[in-house]
């Protein structure tokens, strides 16, 4: 599965053929540099490492100033493995957003936006107690019960209760992608995807 | 390149560049709208007040009041939709508010706008 870093930039809609309106997001995407070529021989697995996004040389370790030495390269602020690439990529070779094709479908991996502390009802989809009336008080968005008492007197692994939401690893897959803009490295992507603007994506297809 | 300006550019990939007169809330329009039949294609036009225009670039959107039959109709168009054939605006209203919903509650000469002069 090939693939690329890149970076949403933000929401907008356009008008279909059908002239349907449909919401799309703006991600950025490319160039990325390879800057580690892995192989079975040496690395006990084949892969390639890009890196994307600009970094500032003092707040790069001195590893990885290294890599980008070989690669002759800036320093990056994001370096992922793919696996996959059906070309054959060399060491410090610069992909761009043309690597996609419009009408192509594509899996977007992002960092959901966090939430904070959240109850059930909006970290798990409860329904809430229902009511407001009936003796009900301050518990509308209560969990209700936890389980039973002491047969088996615990709470079982995996119980869904209140606790942080959001800021986790979320993958959508099957995005078809509507446009390529090879000059400025945008692609427009149909729906939604993970995560805040700004926030590093992965695209893989 | 900034955030904004790659949405615009984005956003001007799409448009069809047509150019509308400008109107605003209380005047008069006539929209042609293109309707698809099965292969066929015809244009239906649809008059009213303009009661409000909302949002911006495209996303805009205007929403056209008429009594169609002695029953209110309002239909929400956006603006750049590739529907939307031409606009016509037939006369321009005197108001004072950018949003007519006070059209609503009223009927007959009431409801009625008074023109622009000049």
């Amino acid at each position: 599965m090939s693939g690329l870093i890149g970076r949403k930039i933000g929401m907008t809609s356009i008008f279909n053929q059908d002239g349907k309106q449909i919401a799309c997001t703006v991600v950025e995407v490319g160039p990325n540099v390879v800057t580690q070529v892995k192989t079975v021989e040496t690395d006990g697995y084949s892969a390639i490492q890009l890196a994307y996004g600009d970094a500032k040389e003092k707040n790069t370790p001195a590893a990885l100033k290294g890599i980008f030495k070989k690669a002759n390269t800036t320093p990056k602020r994001k370096l992922v493995e793919f696996k996959g690439f059906e070309t054959p990529l060399n060491l410090g070779d610069v992909l761009m957003a043309d690597l996609f094709e419009a009408g192509e479908f594509v899996d977007v991996v992002g960092t959901s936006k966090g939430k904070g502390f959240q109850g059930v009802v909006k970290r798990h989809g409860f329904g809430g107690v229902g009511m407001a009336t009936h003796g009900q008080h301050d518990r509308q968005r209560a969990p209700g019960s936890i389980g039973a008492s002491s047969d088996p007197s615990k709470v079982f692994k995996g119980m869904r209760m209140a606790g942080r939401m959001g800021g986790n690893r979320v993958k959508k897959t099957n995005l078809q992608i509507l446009k390529v803009l090879k000059d400025q490295n945008l692609l427009v992507i149909k729906g939604s995807i993970p995560g805040a603007k700004g926030s590093f994506i992965l695209l893989e297809k | 390149m900034n955030f904004t300006d790659a949405i615009k550019l984005v956003e001007s990939e799409f448009t069809t560049g047509k150019t509308f007169p400008t109107f605003k809330a209380g005047d008069t329009i006539n929209v042609y709208y293109k309707i698809r039949e099965g292969a066929k294609e015809r244009i239906q036009q649809y008059q009213g007040v303009c009661i409000q225009r909302r949002n911006t670039d495209i996303a805009e959107t205007f929403t056209v009041r008429k009594i169609s039959n002695g029953v209110g109709v309002e239909r929400i168009f956006p603006l750049y939709s590739l529907n939307i054939d031409k606009i016509e605006v037939v006369s321009r209203g005197k108001v004072r508010r950018a949003r007519l919903f006070y059209l609503r509650a009223l009927t007959g000469k009431a409801a009625k706008i008074k023109e622009k002069r000049g």
